[in-house]
């Protein structure tokens, strides 16, 4: 009922201090990730870039840059698909274990054991893996390439050492364990009662109950857990530079002496005597290992998202 | 295949908190029986206990029996699983599974149930089912789409429509209309009218025109005071119950002179 035209002043909306810490600490945290982000692709590709540019006979293996990181890329991801295909399952196995099958009060105690794992430095897996693990596993590679030798796996010569691809994958699989047991374990427990209870009320056993209810509504949480692991078993180093006899190649073979190396491995061992261009091409390959990890988280939240309208977020 | 339920001396637990005491009735088959009571009084863990969903909660267990014609529910040599796929049962909330479409979620049971139904045979289950909860002409243009994309009273009648495509022989329902519109509900009413033909109905309910206009016989729930078991204070025919009831408080209940 007022008779000026102008309409009332709006009361500016009242923004709280806490409000405006978290979020600007929140937009500050989000630059500076992408900042740093920045800063290491720079950085790699500049200091990547003679590699490229070199003539191929002044590099080491004397093929050019690619050459030089093909086999190193084939024995990084050989390694950590085979890391991946172990821990996987048995991660899951775990986590629906400890959530499901354990009585209460032995589940936390279980949880915690396994993430213990996760504890251990890198470099004791190493020495696990060289100085049990590899001669455990001597007799079985002897045995796979007597019975399954047809397989291009298991071709062998069998190692003596047991240095080989598969140890090497083993290691890195108990390592990516306790990561993918850990967040397959927390989006276990959040399947929604109501669910659960619904796929009881039908007549699903317990099993039944976890393919319905617990698998499809976790299943973006194993592959996140699973793409941090495969994170982690990328960029492993210290226990692939020890537990792996490493001689350069592209070979499927999983039980042999004569190995690619992995790309983060070979950093390790060829930096210290390294100058000039092979500083350079080794910088390159680390330049590939980013491309790739990106790659796969980029791939991760793809497969995430697809279908994430059933995903039972909401 | 519609089963007749006796309960005797019936203690409802959970973990050292006594929830439900002394319940005895008999449910006849092929009727609806309804169950009311004020909120907290044992209504939904009585149901529950019916088709032994009561001990899925940690702690939880029952003193007393319950037999399905015949057949003591809590025998030792009786699985749960069997039992949970012949009595069915419908939420308070709705719950269908968000992860399947609807067509997966009407067929979910039955398939568990491990018939291998060709696929004609499972479309012409889902359309039937789907039809009987009233739901077929809303979501027949689009049975692939995820049942969580339903409104709430159209998820609720997802619910009922998966649990008798099962066919089930008792059907349990905990305050199935809470969320529907009346004509929704009215609809589930005719649907269960024309179920009890075939199975035994109990539904709990906060409606009392509902348990007036479908159900034979009613219960009454009851707390004797706070921190006490619910206690079954009447069970009668409905028409009984709701003219001239045994007991004074089921009396007041009713006509809403509670508290
Ligand atoms: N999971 C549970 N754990 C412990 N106590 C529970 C649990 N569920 C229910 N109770 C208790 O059991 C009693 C009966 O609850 P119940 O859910 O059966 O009531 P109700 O009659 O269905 O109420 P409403 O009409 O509100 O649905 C209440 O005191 C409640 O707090
Ligand atoms: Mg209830």
């Amino acid at each position: 009922m007022t008779t000026t035209s102008a309409p009332p002043p709006q009361p500016e909306p009242k923004r709280r201090v806490g409000d405006r810490v978290f979020a600007g600490s929140a937009k500050g945290a989000g630059i500076l990730i992408l900042v740093v982000l920045a800063g290491v692709a720079v950085f790699l590709v500049t200091e990547a870039w003679p590699a490229f540019t070199a003539s191929p006979a002044d590099l080491a293996g004397g093929e050019g840059v690619l050459s030089y990181v093909a086999p190193l890329v084939f024995g990084t991801l050989l390694a950590a698909v085979i890391a991946l295909l172990i821990a996987t399952p048995l991660a899951v196995a775990i986590a629906l274990f400890i959530t499901y099958y354990v009585p209460r009060r032995l589940a936390a105690g279980l949880g915690y054991v396994v993430d213990l794992l996760a504890a251990i430095p890198s470099i004791v897996y190493g020495f696990w893996g060289i100085a049990a693990l590899a001669p455990a596993l001597v007799p079985f590679y002897g045995w796979a390439e007597r019975n399954l030798g047809f397989i291009p796996f298991f071709a062998g010569p069998a190692s003596a050492t047991g240095r080989t691809m598969l140890t090497a994958g083993l290691v890195l699989a108990v390592m990516i364990l306790p990561i993918i047991s850990a967040i397959s374990r927390e989006v276990f427990s959040q399947a929604p009662l109501l669910h659960r209870e619904a796929a009881l009320a039908l007549g699903a056993t317990r099993w039944e109950m976890i393919t319905m209810a617990v698998l499809p509504y976790g299943k973006s949480g194993i592959i996140g857990g699973a793409m941090l692991g495969l994170g982690r078993a990328l960029g492993e180093t210290l226990a692939i530079a020890l537990v792996l006899s490493i001689s350069g190649g592209i070979s499927f073979n999983l039980i042999s002496n004569t190995n690619p190396g992995t790309i983060a491995a070979n950093i390790a061992l060829q930096f210290p005597e390294s100058t000039g261009l092979d500083v350079n091409t080794l910088i390159a390959s680390g330049l590939v290992l980013f491309v790739i990890t990106l790659a796969v988280n980029m791939l991760a939240r793809w497969v995430v998202n697809r279908r994430a309208d059933f995903s039972g977020a909401n | 295949m519609a089963k007749r339920i006796d309960v005797s001396d019936l203690d409802i637990y959970y973990g050292n908190f006594k929830a439900v005491e002394g319940v005895n009735i008999s449910i006849e088959p092929r009727s609806i029986t309804a169950l009311i009571g004020p909120s907290g009084c044992g209504k939904s863990t009585f149901l529950r206990s019916l088709n032994r969903m009561h001990e899925v909660v940690p702690g939880a267990r029952i003193e007393g029996k319950v037999v399905i014609d015949g057949q003591d529910l809590y025998g030792s040599d009786v699985d749960p699983v069997d039992v949970r796929r012949q009595i069915g049962m419908v939420f308070q909330r709705p719950n269908p599974f968000p992860t399947m479409s609807i067509y997966d979620n009407v067929v979910a049971g039955v398939r568990l149930n491990s018939t291998k139904l060709k696929r004609a045979a499972l479309d012409e289950l889902v359309e039937r089912s789907l039809r009987a909860a009233n739901l077929w002409t809303e979501v027949k243009d689009r049975l692939d789409r995820p049942g969580a994309g339903l409104s709430g009273g159209q998820q609720q009648r997802l619910c009922i429509a998966r649990a008798i495509a099962v066919e089930p022989e008792v059907l349990l329902m905990d305050e199935p209309c809470s969320a529907l519109d009346p004509i929704s509900t009215l609809a589930i009413e005719d649907l269960m009218t024309q179920l009890k033909e075939r199975f035994t109905i109990v539904i709990v309910t906060h409606n009392m025109q509902q348990a007036a206009r479908v159900s034979e016989f009613t219960g009454f729930f009851n707390l004797a005071g706070v921190g006490q078991p619910g206690r079954l204070v009447e069970f009668n025919p409905t028409e009984k119950i709701f003219s001239n009831p045994d007991q004074k408080s089921t009396e007041d209940y009713i006509s809403g002179r509670f508290g």
